[in-house]
């Protein structure tokens, strides 16, 4: 069975049409690779039944010649997606028990297109995490690890989708990204992790954490695959009134095309104090690589990029403060009798219902929404944060992609940032700033630090111009030759 | 202006959360260390800049004022705490 988890996405799906292999066989591969790496936490449901009627129906549709662009190929899903009829919880005790009777419009689409769904992923409470460690079900593991060295954080908050494809107990993975959440997950577990322009992939059905900032995205094992699980993502929604309706470029051929001639931008705001060496080096190579390829550097300036972590940290908890109103024991989730008005249950429900982090934001929020308040924090970090898309703009205007660090570390070991919430924010310094400004990245595993853990390099690109995001990636890739299995792959378990 | 144990009880009566006396105080210094943190913002000069709530660029498309959907009382309650009649129960409201 381990053969077929050697398998990309665009191999399997040639194997699946040529009936070299069938989806069953494929879908029970997953199965049975996802129940070897429980130890790894990156499922918090598996959906084995409902897999094999997909895998069966796929394999119905192959030998009907009527298969879709995903056919038969095994997805997990972020338990942030709603899905009929399977519990979805945000990895929140507040959800705990709710089923919904609707499918979000990206796993809709992701199934209508033939793909088959394994089950639902860990992640950070409300996306609000960047180990996985505030989940109600306890942090998914990193697949890698430094010899003889501790669990390490898969990342987050999508760190069940990283650690699941990177451990092969997924072929295919979604994730959303709100100020990192895919693309430090993704580097952290040397897998590609995309997100993509906001208002590409429709944010109905999804968990909200920051409205103005959510974006869903896939995570998969190179590149090639990424621009196939996008285009079925992706696609304008009138369910979601910040839907872009604007079409995809070419990405088949974004992959085949050539960096000759195009300018990447590198910004001198990100060279940081505290970034690791072996990024500064993998940094540099990057660096070098595009340049062999025949692209051209160009130093760039982004000067509001240090600004960007505290604007995200006042807009992203206002708008969740807005957004987790709705969690109030009566329509549906848990709820805790109290007291004796409705105010003293929704209080009660509540503060049981939510995690540390997520109780934090939501107060950080609220403060900063309240009367008096508003103008000193919300309103200025809105201002920034137009500063901050002015900057990328202006870059745009001579550049065509920028190339960053993914994260300023490696992967770090379970528990040792969470006493202080700031540090765990830096984490998301080099992403961050994308978000603000609704350009897509990509994470592309391009080597690894002193200890043998995979390394992220992030391309960035404008508004709607994710060809030319994979264009630079898929260079990215071929240059770094990333290649090696973690030590906990589910071919080493069985 | 600094966060202190009656600012989080003020905050978290707003937002709706039960915090027990004993964490107050605790939780006013992680958001005072938070907020200092964020004080950097002041640095920045955002005069006549225009706040930005949205990167979209276009306004909120418009629909005719129809419905489109409905008959799903089921559905809806489905994953009520508490229901009855079709409708959501929730503790006595009014005296």
């Amino acid at each position: 069975m381990d053969s077929y988890l050697e398998l990309t996405a665009t191999q399997a799906r040639a194997a699946l049409q040529n009936k070299e292999i069938s989806a069953t066989e494929l879908t029970n591969a997953y199965l049975t690779a996802a129940t070897a790496t429980e130890a790894l936490n990156n499922y918090v449901c598996m959906t084995a039944e409902k897999a094999l009627e997909m895998a069966a129906a796929s394999d119905k549709r192959i030998a009907d010649g009527t298969a879709g662009p995903l056919e038969g190929l095994p997805v997990g899903v972020k338990d942030l997606f709603c899905t009929k009829g399977v519990a979805t919880t945000a990895c929140s005790a507040i959800l705990k028990g709710f089923v919904p009777e609707y499918e979000s419009s990206v796993t809709s689409q992701l199934w209508s297109d033939g793909a088959v769904m394994l089950g639902k992923l860990n992640c950070d409470e409300f996306a609000m995490g960047s180990a996985n460690e505030t989940s109600v079900f306890g942090a998914a593991v990193n697949p890698w690890s430094a010899q003889g060295g501790a669990d390490l954080a898969a990342g987050g908050s999508s760190g069940g989708s990283a650690s699941a494809v990177a451990a092969g107990s997924a072929l295919l993975a979604t994730g959303t990204d709100t100020g990192g959440s895919i693309r430090q997950p993704a580097a952290f577990c040397g897998v590609v992790g995309m997100k993509p322009t906001y208002g590409r992939c429709s944010r109905w059905g999804i968990v909200a954490f920051a409205s103005s900032l959510d974006q869903a995205g896939p995570f998969t094992r190179d590149v090639a695959d990424s621009a196939l699980m996008f285009a079925s993502m992706a696609g304008h929604d009138a369910k979601d009134s910040t839907s872009a309706d604007a079409s995809l470029p070419d990405l088949q051929a974004a992959l085949h095309a050539s960096v000759k001639g195009m300018k990447i931008g590198i910004p001198a705001e990100y060279v940081m104090d505290s970034m690791d060496e072996a990024i500064t080096k993998l940094w540099q190579q990057g660096q070098d690589w595009l340049v062999e390829a025949g692209a051209e550097l160009v130093p760039i300036s982004l000067p509001h990029t240090r600004y960007a972590l505290p604007a995200y940290y006042i807009i992203a908890p206002a708008e969740a403060s807005s957004n987790l109103a709705r969690y109030d024991g009566v329509r549906y989730g848990a709820r805790i009798e109290a007291g004796h008005s409705l105010d003293d249950m929704y209080e009660a429900t509540r503060a049981a219902g939510f995690g540390d982090e997520v109780q934090r934001r939501i107060m950080i929020g609220t403060y900063a929404l309240s009367a008096g308040y508003y103008d000193a924090y919300y309103l200025k970090a809105q201002q920034v944060r137009r500063l901050i898309k002015d900057d990328f703009d202006k870059a745009f205007e001579g550049v065509d992609a920028i190339l960053t660090p993914a994260t300023p570390t490696a992967a770090f070991p379970l528990g040792v940032k969470q006493d202080d919430p700031i540090t765990m924010y830096l984490n998301d310094v080099f992403t961050v700033p994308a978000n603000l400004a609704g350009i897509p990245g990509i994470s592309v595993p391009a080597g690894f630090s002193d200890c043998g853990l995979p390394l992220g390099l992030q391309v960035l690109s404008g508004a709607f111009r994710e060809d030319t995001l994979y264009t630079v990636a898929a260079c990215l890739e071929k240059q770094a030759g990333f290649s090696g299995q973690p030590p906990r792959h589910a071919a080493m378990m069985n | 202006m600094s966060v202190d144990k009656d600012t989080v009880k003020k905050i978290a009566r707003l937002a709706r959360l039960d915090v027990p006396e004993e964490r107050q105080e605790q939780i006013a210094g992680e958001l005072r260390a938070i907020l200092s943190w964020i004080e950097e913002l002041g640095e920045v000069d955002t005069a006549n800049v225009e706040p930005l709530a949205s990167v979209t660029g276009h306004s909120l498309p418009l629909r005719a004022d129809k419905v489109t959907d409905g008959n799903k009382v089921d559905d809806i309650l489905a994953n009520a705490p508490e229901q009855a009649s079709g409708f959501f129960v929730v503790p006595k409201v009014v005296e």
